[in-house]
């Protein structure tokens, strides 16, 4: 019998249709979403594509990002220069692709720990409530309370530049909007009545995290991966932008960006470009972030 | 003279060969088929059925509320001999709420949570009446007085969640009854309710009548409508299969469906170890056979009967059936 | 419900104390004396440690925090070491153009957002719906720098309609206030649209319609008071970004702000004011979170029932 009927069949028997529903594989929920939401797949697409050019950028253009060429400085797009060069004569679209090297490694690895962090105690809340729930949460609210930027550029001003530090900051950021989420997710497992028969049982409880609530939140848990990414790039790119991110010679989308901002007038795509590559990458993960939710876990929030 | 005979012929409300139907991707979904019924002035008529058999959407078609994709394909809906099935929904709005008026299944759900009770009967007086503030509050009062809810100047003041299920839906009825309709429709009332508070709601409706409104009483319930109706139409599948007063339903029913109905509910009487069911499941309304809906469940079936849709027969006056096997016994 | 008000509002002190902590704290972990750093390398010893003293850094972390508290419930936030005066008078100043940009972005997000929220609901699945909802999926993507600085572009640049910096009329504030809303406007209408929707199918507005309100009286009167109960619930969760948003906007469209305030303290080593802007401003979204609890309570009879 295959994985899905014996499901089917344990949750059959045990009365339980009515609360869990069909029993969802990761493979049907996946081909669901691609039956029903080609948004997202298309964005998946965009994602990976943007992934591969990133890594493989020395094959896709002939510049390196800091070559110079003084002679061409602030050149339109042209054949040779598909998006033009700033005013190092160097070009756009070869420091775009290096650019995203570094934005989507900042999108992606803050996002990660962050998760990892906010994942591990608010399961923590949620499970052991009382003091540990309150104690975690109350540092959460904390935290939440700060206007992100704000804390991203206290936190660099105390850690100092460089990319591990970046990597620290951003996790710092957003680990409590993580952490209440899973906290609730938990609660709401908490209270399902299969957990409730497996305690009665005797089940212990480091058993019953790991096996009933821990597996119950890894949909959510991508779900808020995907939507986190963004946040993450985005409030990089706002650091860079302000200065106070990433630091030339290395190259971010969000310090292109600012240092294109001398030249808008007079050469606006150096920094509506790499806005735009910001702006695509941010959209594809909320289109993909959707279009899970929408398959893996209805029970968050919409909007 | 003749107009004056008239004049008292008319009644309440007079359906005419109504059809209902959505047109959805699926196909168009029949919800009401051919139905006919009269609800006589100062008279309460009742529907019953099971669930899906289309009486909600019948009391809707009468509202001209019906939901998107649906629509009112044929027939006339005369309120007072006028047709108000022909009506904008501009024209319609001066209509609902003034001349004819529905209280609705879930009293819980139905007030809006954020507002005064007295605020929302306030609203529906003041839609339909050019009067102050102060006359509509003193009319409000009024209403819930004879709605039977205590304290009513306090009451005004009250929201929803602070008031029970039975209180909710006498405050429904007062809304209902401001502007003195001349038919009520009912839908389900008291499904929500315990059955004290059922009591209570069924003998408020009578009291209603006497004023001379006429009530559309629905009901999937065959006690409620036993007990509190002058005139009932039984529902099956879209249409009326069988019409007749109370008694008559009760100890000589006609119609396979309803003679069903009744020994389900007479086995229980009897103190029977075998309850008695209706083989089969309703149909899909979607995929209804060519002739009589209840053929494919119906133990006297015939061989017309699935073919050929059966006409309204009638047995004697004010007793109709829907069914080939009842047209050989026309007459008395 | 005095008595939650009073819990909420301990509550809010709470929060409030514990984000003074961890700033003081993250701001005088970094290594070094601040005091050193200002005076360049060759200051003397003894002027160091005098400085020093007088500051109060030689002092033990809590006492130095206990004492700061203290200043800053007389309104005394240090001084400004990069710029020399009283933190509390620079941000007296800076605070009234952040104000008015933030209250200009408020009412811009929610104008616009309620209104093509309500249009696309009213209009399902018909061109207006996905043109209003693809708008508000680029608002909610689009990073703040590139709102702000395409406007610039189009408005002040190519069209020069509108000023571009400064703040000496209020036309000052119109690009600004359009960068900094557009992100809150787009998740507005994302909701507005969503609750309406279900709210629209509730058995209240039936009751509504059977007694005879058209369709625009069952919005005006019943559906949208019911809408907005969770809109403001987003709205106060998003103050937060709203003023990192200002931090921004205010530097791209040169606003002498809070946000810009805190930027120029960063470069500037800027401890007292990079602590002051900063803790100014979470102050603000604490309140502003408290307000909307407090809006709720108001708008929702059902939350002030349970609260007696």
């Amino acid at each position: 019998m295959n994985r899905k009927k014996k499901i089917d069949q344990i949750v059959r028997t045990a009365g339980l249709e009515s609360q869990i529903g069909e029993a969802q594989t990761f493979g049907t929920m996946m081909r669901r979403m691609v039956r029903e939401n080609k948004l997202a797949v298309i964005s998946f697409g965009v994602i990976i594509l943007f992934i591969l050019a990133a890594v493989f950028a020395p094959l896709l253009t002939p510049y390196t990002y800091d070559e110079m060429d003084l002679a061409n400085r602030l050149a339109p797009p042209s054949a040779a220069h598909p998006l033009g060069t700033d005013e190092g004569g160097r070009d756009v679209f070869t420091r775009l692709l290096y650019g995203a090297r570094v934005s989507l490694l900042i999108g992606i690895v803050p996002t990660l720990l962050s998760m990892a962090i906010g994942a591990a105690l608010g399961i923590l809340a949620g499970f052991a409530g009382g003091k540990t729930d309150t104690v975690i949460m109350r540092i959460a609210d904390v935290m939440l309370a700060f206007p992100s930027i704000l804390l991203a550029m206290v936190l660099m001003y105390m850690l100092g530049d460089g990319l591990i530090n970046i990597f620290l900051t951003l996790s710092i950021v957003n680990w409590a909007s993580v952490a209440r989420v899973v906290r609730a997710e938990t609660l709401r497992l908490k209270e399902l009545e299969y957990v409730e028969a497996a305690r009665v049982t005797g089940v212990s409880r480091s058993k019953i995290l790991l096996r009933h609530i821990l597996p119950n939140c890894i949909p959510t848990l991508i779900v808020l991966f995907t939507l986190n990414v963004p946040s993450s790039i985005l409030t990089e790119s706002g650091l860079s932008f302000l200065g106070l991110g990433v630091q030339p010679p290395a190259a971010s989308w969000g310090l292109m960006v600012n240092q294109g901002r001398q030249y808008l007038y007079t050469a606006p795509w150096l920094s509506f470009a790499p806005c735009v590559a910001i702006m695509l990458t941010v959209l594809a993960f909320n289109f993909l972030g959707d279009g899970l939710r929408d398959v893996m876990d209805p029970h968050l929030n919409k909007g | 003279m003749e107009s004056e005979e008239w004049r008292v012929e008319m009644n309440t409300l007079e359906i005419r060969n109504l059809c209902t139907s959505f047109f959805t991707e699926k196909g168009e979904l029949k919800a009401v088929r051919d139905v006919s019924l009269t609800v006589g002035e100062g008279k309460i008529t009742g529907i019953v059925g099971e669930s899906g058999c289309g009486k909600s959407m019948l009391a809707r078609s009468v509202m001209g509320l019906i939901p998107h994709p649906g629509r009112l394909v044929a027939g006339e809906i005369l309120l007072n001999g006028r047709d108000i099935a022909k009506l904008s929904q501009r024209e319609y709005c001066a209509v609902r709420g003034s001349e004819v008026s529905m209280v609705c299944q879930d009293p819980m759900t139905s007030l809006n949570p954020v507002m005064t009770v007295g605020r929302q009967v306030k609203e529906a007086i003041l839609l339909h009446n050019d009067v102050s503030g102060d006359e509509a509050e003193r009319r409000t009062i009024e209403a819930f007085e004879s709605v039977g809810i205590p304290d009513p100047d306090k009451r005004l003041k009250s929201y929803p969640h602070q008031l029970s299920g039975g209180l909710r839906q006498r405050v429904l009825i007062a809304m209902a009854m401001v502007c003195k309709p001349k038919l009520l429709i009912a839908d389900e009332p008291t499904t929500a309710l315990d059955v004290t508070v059922e009591a209570q709601i069924l003998r408020l409706m009578r009291k209603l009548c006497e004023d001379g409104t006429g009530i559309l009483l629905i009901s999937h319930n065959l006690g409620v409508i036993a007990q509190t109706c002058d005139d009932i139409y039984v529902m099956y599948a879209g249409s009326i299969v069988e019409h007749a007063d109370p008694v008559t339903l009760f100890e000589a029913p006609v119609h396979p469906y309803t003679r069903g109905l009744m020994n389900a509910v007479a086995a229980l009487n009897r103190n029977e170890t075998v309850l008695e069911t209706i083989r089969g499941v309703v149909p899909n309304l979607l995929h209804l056979p060519a002739g009589c809906a209840f053929s494919l469940r119906c133990d006297q079936c015939g061989k017309d009967c699935a073919d050929r849709f059966p006409e309204m027969h009638s047995i004697r006056p004010g007793h109709e059936v829907r069914c080939h096997l009842a047209g050989g016994k026309e007459g008395a | 419900m005095a008595r939650t008000l009073l819990k909420r509002i301990l509550q809010a002190i709470g929060v409030m104390l514990g984000v003074a902590l961890i700033l003081f704290i993250m701001l005088r972990i970094v290594p070094g004396n601040p005091v050193e750093t200002l005076m360049g390398e060759h200051a003397n010893q003894a002027t160091v440690d005098r400085m020093t003293a007088e500051l109060g850094l030689d002092q033990p972390i809590l006492v130095q925090f206990f004492r700061y508290i203290g200043d800053a419930f007389r309104g005394e936030f240090g001084t400004s070491y990069s710029l020399g005066k009283p933190v509390s008078q620079l941000m007296a100043a800076a605070f009234g153009n952040t104000l008015k940009l933030t209250v200009a972005a408020v009412l811009f997000a929610w104008c616009l957002g309620i209104f093509c929220g309500v249009f696309a609901a009213l209009r399902k699945d018909g061109i207006p719906d996905r043109l209003f909802m693809g708008f508000s999926l680029l608002g909610v993507s689009v990073p703040v720098f590139m709102v702000a600085m395409l406007l610039q572009y189009l408005f002040g640049y190519v069209l020069h309609w509108l000023p571009i910096s400064g703040t000496d009329s209020w036309k000052g504030y119109i690009l600004p206030a359009i960068a900094l809303g557009w992100n809150s406007a787009g998740s507005i209408a994302r909701l507005v649209r969503s609750t309406l929707l279900d709210v629209l199918q509730e058995d209240y507005i039936d009751t509504a319609r059977a007694k005879g309100l058209g369709q625009m009286g069952v919005i005006r009167r019943h559906a949208l008071r019911n809408t907005m109960l969770p809109v403001l619930t987003m709205m106060a969760m998003q103050f937060s970004g709203l003023l990192s948003g200002a931090v921004i906007t205010e530097t791209v469209f040169s606003i002498n702000g809070i946000g810009r305030l805190a930027v120029q303290a960063i470069s500037g080593r800027d401890i007292p004011l990079l602590q002051g802007t900063t803790l100014f401003a979470t102050m603000v979204v604490i309140f502003g979170n408290l307000l909307a609890d407090c809006l709720y309570s108001v708008l929702d009879p059902r939350i002030r029932k349970e609260a007696e």
